[in-house]
């Protein structure tokens, strides 16, 4: 598929042009094949070995995944997991895609809200941890305030709740990133040709139907690409309950990325804190490698 | 030929120079998470006393979770091949890596000085690994202290300073009728596993404590003294506020400081909190020991250990650091800002408070009768994964997650799966 | 934020050059639209909210956060916490504030941004406009690396960088960001650039440019949004980053992150939190100037990155 041998007539020049290419892509490559892959390798090897404050080669075979599994902490942490990645994932949409399409009507201040909407992705869970955790705790937060603004019976504890304390995590990181989505979305509507929605509406389709119908089966690639986004970050997810809940109360709130860095790096196991990193790697890539599959497949065609 | 010689000259002083430069002292690079205003401003005199000696100090802070952040740190430094001068640690992690072979040799200094003679023997186990001493103690904390409001206790009626369980549970209920919150507590794991602390050695005594918490010994961790241990723990989760979950430490205290709440268990830490509210300690606010733990300390302590540096240079400085940490003015300057007590029992106790005081005369009476005793919750007890798994279970006692025969189970379990 | 832009509807050639932004020719009736409105304001307050709370008590005694209702008002006001959280606020043994460590920051963020983005716009020129057999795996791999949990990699980095003899400097914190951020930016540029056409550049060639000529000449001229989206995407991410910045830089070198830290988080001494939210407020401004000043180019950028369908 070379442009370059378009071109009759093979002298070094054309050869260079040939090879520069691949050859301007290897460093970043190496790059990648040594601190992304190169590094996964190592961590599956340690996670075989019986390495407890810093890496050690004894070879352990499958006793650290033993060890894992017969945590009832990891089985918190992956039933943590499923319920926060579900519902962050589907409530960030739905917000983002209902802002997306509110903010496209031709908005008044859409100039003022947009930055609005955007600027938590900028900051750091260092940063708005501490007012978030201020914010959702009874004593002194929203609750507090409801109750001296004169409404007695306003009860909202959920943080200190071990049932309802997940809940507050999605809270907080739909607020994070749910304006990034929305930015996504309003992408997307904003590349739709208006032609078709003109025609639509001329053959008569109520609003309601015309988004249903047209735009947002229109979306369908910011929607995969927001599923993508929004499911890796739920993996990853690790400031926000340190910053939030430190994974309490009790160990409610435990993720398997924060299982993994207090096993690694708090508790001397890093033995099994390599081995809940495979299985992280692992489910991610259940999610991703179909998905980059079927699109990149898509794309060749 | 010619050429050679004149390149090994010109080596030779080179390293004539960098000789010269290094004569001044090499700066010492240390890793600490001591980060807030006070505590930060007490090490700042240490800095000061090694920059008199031409020492310089590369400071290197990370604060976070009680060091966790510095010891991740410290574990990407040290897998770099390029290990800090000294890093303040923590109980068993010193021993640790000691164990890996990353620590030096403290030895000449802690002969000429005479460490072993003061410093308490239950801290020499953690300065020290195979008979050598690889670490300088900064401070002992203790973890089993009762915080009050003279105020509030005055006003519910408390009179007599609570000597027995008993007479704490009543002293609480008292605070409690008088509708104050009785307990101020924050519930975070290691809160919980501090007062657990208290409670276990109030209830068994020290020889117990130490079946339990050092020998680990199953038969202890799942008696009928831990079921009991557990029940008083319960006891006490009835005196604390319906929002305690996930609150910092030093919420609480405010919350006792500013006459909210009673009581409030927590190490000797907590004073410069109170200190800073403007309340006096030993008259404002009370300080005693968990009822039924008097003459018994559960310490733990701040140390410096030192890393393996490869210069002689780099080691003298290294040296004279470890001798200005243990020099009686640092230890009063420092732990006079830090609510602690020096780590030698050879001080004059004139420039502390009466808290303080207190403090000291404790630590020496129960280095003497041999009750002085590692802290769990602060890991001076056991290692890493043991201290986490027990907090699981104090933990997930403490918020109904089991009931008290079933935590002494899960305790045993929980133990013996972290070994 | 990875495939924003895989459109596997690939529909009409999309066009390269930005396009003007153009909102929907759907029509609302005007109850809908105070509808809009109120829904619209609702959620901008709760995105607010936040800051807010940051903002009201960075300016408060620190007596009156601890004793009152953090939602209320300041009685007094002070801008005390934000001049120690800036210059006097102890981050370590000295007491610097939080001032020496934007300069860190910055001198690694910009290296490590302008390298991996243009890093980024090669790679991505290199697989639209010069393929070759296996291309889309080898972008397929480039890709995957955006999802690796960073907290794997810090032990084995640590041993490379030292072998490297780059622990502890700010070169070696570049080359950190600028691995794991290539993913991103190949990505941005590869959907971009797949979208403008290719005759344009073996016209060129025809015409005899040469590789880098047809990439400095042809593709950079027109490559401003993606820019803008690589550039947002990086600055803060790196910006942001705590983990690697405490781990790889030597103290007085460390990031503005791992100095707030230091200032929020000290474990057992006085929390002073009206500083700590001034200081917190401090380390975020440039992320949220980038996204203020550049946010407009963002969604166009987005947009141009053919989210649409």
């Amino acid at each position: 598929m070379a442009v370059a041998t378009v071109r009759p007539g093979v002298d070094w020049r054309t050869r260079l042009q040939d090879v520069l290419p691949k050859l301007v892509l290897s460093p970043s490559l190496a790059l990648i094949l040594f601190f992304v892959y190169g590094f996964i390798l190592y961590t599956v090897f340690l996670s075989f070995t019986n390495s407890r404050m810093l890496p050690s080669h004894d070879w352990v075979g499958l006793a650290n995944y033993r060890t894992l599994w017969g945590l009832s902490h990891w089985h918190t942490a992956l039933a943590n997991l499923a319920i926060f990645a579900s519902l962050y994932i589907v409530i960030c949409t739905a917000i983002g895609l209902m802002l997306a399409i509110f903010l496209d009507q031709k908005i008044r201040g859409e100039g003022v809200l947009r930055p609005i909407y955007l600027y938590p992705m900028a900051l750091s869970f260092i940063v708005t941890g501490t007012a978030w955790k201020w914010f959702l705790d009874p004593g002194i937060g929203l609750e507090n305030t409801m109750r001296l603004w004169g409404w007695e019976t306003f009860t909202f504890g959920w943080i200190k709740d071990r049932d309802m304390a997940i809940y507050t995590i999605v809270i907080a990181a739909v607020w994070q990133t749910s304006g990034f989505v929305m930015a996504m979305f309003l992408a997307g509507l904003r590349g739709i040709d208006n032609e078709i929605l003109k025609a639509a509406q001329i053959d008569g389709a109520s609003t309601w139907n015309l988004y249903r119908r047209i735009v947002i089966p229109l979306l369908r690639p910011a929607f995969l690409s927001a599923f993508v986004i929004l499911s890796h970050l739920a993996i990853k997810s690790y400031d926000l309950v340190i910053a939030l809940t430190g994974g309490g109360p009790g160990r409610a709130t435990e993720l398997p990325a924060t299982f993994m860095y207090s096993y690694t790096f708090t508790r001397n196991q890093m033995g099994v804190g390599a081995s809940s990193a495979v299985i992280m790697l692992m489910t991610i890539a259940a999610i991703m490698v179909p998905y980059l599959y079927a699109e990149l497949r898509e794309r060749d065609r | 030929m010619r050429t050679t010689r004149t390149w090994t000259a010109a080596m030779a002083l080179a390293c004539a120079g960098t000789l010269a430069a290094a004569q001044e002292g090499a700066p010492v690079e240390v890793l600490h998470w001591w980060t807030s205003g006070g505590e930060a401003a007490a090490l700042n005199v240490l800095k000061e006393a090694l920059g008199e000696q031409g020492i310089g100090w590369n400071d290197m802070p990370v604060a976070g979770g009680g060091g966790e952040a510095a010891m991740t740190a410290l574990r990407a430094r040290v897998t770099a091949g390029n290990p800090p001068t000294a890093v303040q640690m923590l109980g068993f992690d010193i021993q640790d890596w000691a164990a890996e072979g990353a620590l030096g040799n403290l030895n000449d200094v802690a002969e000429a000085e005479g460490w072993d003679e003061v410093v308490p023997e239950a801290i020499q186990e953690f300065s020290k690994y195979e008979g050598n001493w690889i670490a300088a103690p900064v401070n002992v904390h203790s973890t089993n202290w009762v915080w009050a409001n003279a105020a509030v206790l005055e006003e519910a009626g408390v009179t007599e300073q609570p000597e027995t369980w008993d007479e704490f549970i009543a002293a609480l209920q008292a605070v409690q009728d008088s509708g104050k919150i009785a307990l101020a507590h924050g519930g975070q794991a290691w809160q919980e596993a501090t007062i657990f602390d208290g409670v276990v050695l109030s209830t068994g005594g020290p020889d117990f404590y130490r079946a339990a918490f050092i020998d680990l010994d199953p038969e202890a961790l799942g008696s009928e003294t831990m079921v009991e241990a557990f029940d008083r723990m319960a006891q006490l989760r009835e005196f604390v506020d319906p929002n305690f979950s996930g609150r910092d430490w030093n919420l609480a205290s405010a919350m006792v400081a500013n006459g909210e709440a009673g009581f409030q268990i927590m190490g000797d830490w907590a004073k410069g909190e109170f200190i800073n509210a403007g309340l006096t300690p030993g008259e404002d606010i009370l300080c005693f020991r968990v009822p039924g733990t008097e003459g018994a300390v559960t310490f733990n302590s701040d140390q410096f250990a030192m890393f393996d540096v490869a210069s002689e240079e780099a080691r003298a400085s290294q040296a004279a650091m470890a001798s200005n940490i243990m020099s009686p003015e640092f230890q009063i300057a420092f732990n006079t800002v830090k609510g602690s007590v020096p780590a030698r029992t050879d001080i004059s106790d004139e420039a502390f408070d009466a808290c303080g005081k207190k403090g000291m005369a404790d630590l020496a009476a129960a280095s003497e009768a041999g009750t002085l005793l590692g802290s769990m919750a602060h890991g001076h007890a056991n290692p890493a994964a043991v201290k986490n798994a027990i907090y699981d279970v104090v933990t997930a006692h403490f918020n109904g997650e089991y009931d008290s025969a079933t935590a002494a189970e899960e305790l045993v379990n929980a133990v013996e799966a972290a070994m | 934020m990875s495939t924003l832009s895989q459109n596997p509807l690939a529909g009409p050639a999309l066009r390269a050059a930005p396009v003007p932004s153009q909102e929907t020719a759907v029509r609302t009736g005007r109850v809908t639209r105070v509808f809009i409105y109120l829904v619209l304001l609702l959620f901008a307050l709760f995105y607010l909210l936040p800051f807010f709370i940051m903002l009201i008590n960075s300016v408060k005694p620190l007596g009156e956060i601890t004793g009152g209702n953090m939602m209320a008002l300041p009685r007094e006001w002070t801008v005390e916490p934000w001049m120690a959280a800036w210059s006097t606020a102890q981050i370590g043994v000295q007491p610097t504030g939080l001032r020496p460590y934007f300069i860190n920051s910055i001198l690694m963020v910009v290296p490590a941004v302008a390298i991996s983005t243009l890093l980024g716009a090669l790679n991505g020129y290199i697989l639209t406009k010069w393929r070759f057999r296996g291309d889309t795996i080898l972008f397929g791999l480039m890709l995957f690396a955006c999802f690796i949990p960073f907290q794997i990699v810090l032990i084995p980095m640590a041993r490379t960088l030292g072998i490297l003899g780059l622990a502890g400097t700010t070169w070696g914190l570049v080359l950190v960001h600028v691995v794991y951020g290539l993913g991103f930016t190949t990505l941005y540029f590869r959907n971009y650039y797949a979208a403008f056409p290719t005759e344009l550049v073996r016209a060129a060639q025809i015409d005899g440019a040469g590789f880098f000529r047809i990439f400095w000449r042809i593709m950079l001229p027109v490559s401003g949004p993606i820019a803008v989206v690589s550039i947002i995407w990086q600055f803060t991410n790196i910006w942001n980053d705590f983990l690697f910045g405490a781990s790889f830089a030597a103290g007085s070198g460390a990031p503005v992150t791992v100095a707030l830290n230091n200032l929020v988080n000290s474990s057992t001494g006085v929390r002073e939190y009206n500083v700590h939210f001034a200081g917190a407020i401090l380390a975020a401004l440039p992320t949220l100037l980038v996204y203020i000043v550049a946010g407009r180019y963002f969604v166009r950028g987005l947009m141009a990155g053919s989210v649409k369908g």
